[in-house]
């Protein structure tokens, strides 16, 4: 985790309620997919925790949800600003070719709103290590739908949910899975039930990785503010996650 | 040139000299680890680790945290993992970053609890204070009741000094109507020092689904939101008892830091900064000389009267 000035260069709405930010600074400081970076905003007390859609050197992008107060005063904020970042939060997705996953090359990603954005760039880094990677896309309708095209532009297929039934599939991403034999591993990250309905869906056997979100005091591992139990102890999102490998995951509450 | 100066940050805690008054507040810092991956933590007075109990601690069910203006509430509930957890391995770690007398804070829910947990600390020697934490909020059953009664205060502070040699600092709730009879049984009952304050009991609602927001309903409050109430609180502490006090609540700045030592702090904590910006105590040391010299302050020392 390294702490920077970044200036905001481009602040755009996507779809409903949907905005992409991009932010010129040190995008080295992004070191895996699946790491968020912690904002401070004028006037908010607490950093929002946000992934990471996209990196290279010398830019951070990230697309964000309208949901509460700093959100909404993210929106107004204008090209040329700058922000105090805390980038390269967490542990971010495990990719192909890293150890244990080195032997799968057919993953499957699975995406629920704003938790579409981290599965980008992890996409880039899986199809360039030469893995076919299957993208599956869940909306709550048309209006909310981003990014479809950027994930078949890097040479995804992509299969698109949305829960009215205004594009793609009528229903969840549970709903447009492809058949199980057509992947080997897979990612997800999106709404708590999602990931639960994933867990449920995918065959056992087909090892995973779930991101989560919890509400965080700090961001990178000092208040115990977003602990939560895993087999054979606890883990704190912040640091240790947001991605959790499927085994260790306890899902009663 | 060859003069040789005091340091004009040097203060002493209960008898240790610290190179200044700055002091990363327990539950803010973990064991030091994090920060240490950030900056040489040696430039701190000290710091406070993370709330030590006797047994291993998951804490309360998440969300633990909530926004407020000027602020957080926290429902930790004191996760740590336990004092022999923390003695094999957390110190040991700790002297490769960490190569001053640390301090070292304790929770409990019992009288024998606090006397088990201080008196193994007592043997390390790392440790220079035992602050004992008598107010957490988060946790049911113990903590915060012991720093609410003068009573129960002083019998903590009794039995924890029959098993140190170490300065005992008590550390007390804001949660309570007469802060300063609190501190007297402190100090009557062999306290070294106290320091307050922990945070102030408050929660929030989810206006969406019209629920609190912390799984715990209640937690506690810090962050310049409480700043003026833990001035004023450390100023009546400090006219009622002669002990040291260490002030906190809400401390963010250099300035801040003089305004709490000008009303009697023999040293400061800073909490909730630190997680808003892990360079805080770092930031707030750099800038204390300049903040002295804008307010004729030669040395710390001098505010202490
Ligand atoms: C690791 C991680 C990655 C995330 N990635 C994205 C992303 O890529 N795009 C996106 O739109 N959102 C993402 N979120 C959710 C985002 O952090 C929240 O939507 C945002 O903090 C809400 O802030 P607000 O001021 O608008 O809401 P408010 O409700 O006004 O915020 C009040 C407080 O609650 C916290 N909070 C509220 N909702 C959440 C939540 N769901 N998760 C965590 N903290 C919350 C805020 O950070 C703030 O401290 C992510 C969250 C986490 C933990
Ligand atoms: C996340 C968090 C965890 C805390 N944990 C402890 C603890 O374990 N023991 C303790 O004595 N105080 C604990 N505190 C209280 C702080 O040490 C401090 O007394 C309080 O936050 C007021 O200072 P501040 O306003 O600078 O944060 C905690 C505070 C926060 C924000
Ligand atoms: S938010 Fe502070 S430890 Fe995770």
């Amino acid at each position: 985790m390294k702490k920077g000035k970044y200036i905001i260069t481009e602040n755009t709405n996507l779809a409903a309620g949907i905005w992409k930010m991009v932010l010129a600074g040190d995008g080295t400081a992004v070191t895996a997919p699946g790491q968020f970076i912690d904002i401070k905003l004028d006037g908010r007390y607490l950093r929002r925790p946000i992934s990471v859609h996209d990196a290279d050197e010398g830019s951070i992008t990230i697309i964000y949800k309208v949901l509460g107060h700093g959100t909404d005063d993210m929106t107004r904020y204008e090209p040329g600003k700058p922000l105090d970042v805390l980038a390269g939060c967490g542990n971010g997705f495990q990719t192909c070719g890293d150890g244990s996953l080195s032997q799968l090359r057919r993953p499957l990603l699975i995406g629920g709103g704003v938790g579409i954005p981290p599965l980008y760039l992890l996409a880039k880094k899986l199809i360039a290590s030469g893995c076919l990677s299957q993208v599956v896309l869940g909306f709550n309708s048309a209006e909310d739908a981003f990014c479809i095209e950027e994930f078949r532009a890097l040479g995804c297929t992509v299969n698109v949910a949305s829960a009215d039934g205004s594009l793609g599939t009528k229903g969840f991403v549970t709903d447009a899975l492809p058949a199980a034999d057509t992947y080997d591993c897979f990612y997800t990250c999106g709404p708590l039930p999602m990931l639960k309905a994933l867990d449920k869906a995918i065959p056992a056997g087909i090892p995973g990785q779930f991101s989560f979100e919890e509400r965080m005091g700090c961001g990178f591992g000092a208040c115990m503010g977003c602990t939560i139990p895993v087999k054979g102890g606890y883990k704190r999102i912040c640091k240790d996650g947001p991605v959790l490998a499927r085994e260790e995951i306890l899902w009663e509450k | 040139m060859g003069e040789v100066r005091e340091n004009r940050l040097g203060v002493t805690l209960c008898g240790v000299e610290l190179d200044n008054p700055v002091i990363p507040a327990s539950g803010t810092f973990g064991y030091g680890k994090e920060f240490a991956e950030l900056y040489d933590i040696n430039i701190l007075g000290t710091f406070s680790f993370k709330g030590t109990t006797k047994d291993p601690r998951l804490g309360n069910p998440v969300p633990r945290i909530a926004e407020a203006a000027s602020g957080m509430l926290n429902a930790v509930g004191l996760q740590n993992p336990g004092v022999d957890h923390v003695i094999a391995h957390e110190l040991p770690e700790m002297k490769a970053f960490f190569h001053k007398p640390v301090m070292a804070n304790v929770s409990g829910f019992s009288v024998d609890d606090y006397v088990y947990t201080c008196e193994k600390l007592d043997k390390e020697p790392q440790v220079g204070w035992l602050e004992v934490n008598v107010s957490c909020p988060n946790v049911h059953g113990g903590g915060m009741s012991f720093g609410t009664d003068p009573k129960a205060a002083a019998e903590v502070t009794r039995a924890v000094k029959a098993v140190t040699a170490k300065p005992v600092i008590l550390k007390l709730s804001p949660n309570v109507t007469d802060i300063a009879e609190i501190a007297k049984a402190c100090e009557a009952a062999g306290a070294d020092g106290i320091s307050l304050i922990n945070t102030l009991l408050g929660m929030r609602i989810d206006l969406k689904t019209r629920k609190p927001i912390l799984a715990n309903t209640t937690g506690g409050l810090s962050g310049p939101a409480v700043f003026p109430v833990a001035l004023r609180m450390v100023y009546q502490v400090v006219r009622a008892v002669s002990i040291p006090v260490v002030g906190m609540g809400g401390i963010s700045s250099a300035e801040d830091v003089l305004e709490m030592m000008m009303a009697g702090a023999a040293a400061v904590e800073v909490g909730a900064a630190n997680l808003v910006d892990p360079f805080a105590c770092k930031k707030i040391i750099e800038e204390l000389p300049a903040a002295m010299d804008k307010y004729g302050i030669k040395t710390l020392q001098e505010l202490k009267g």
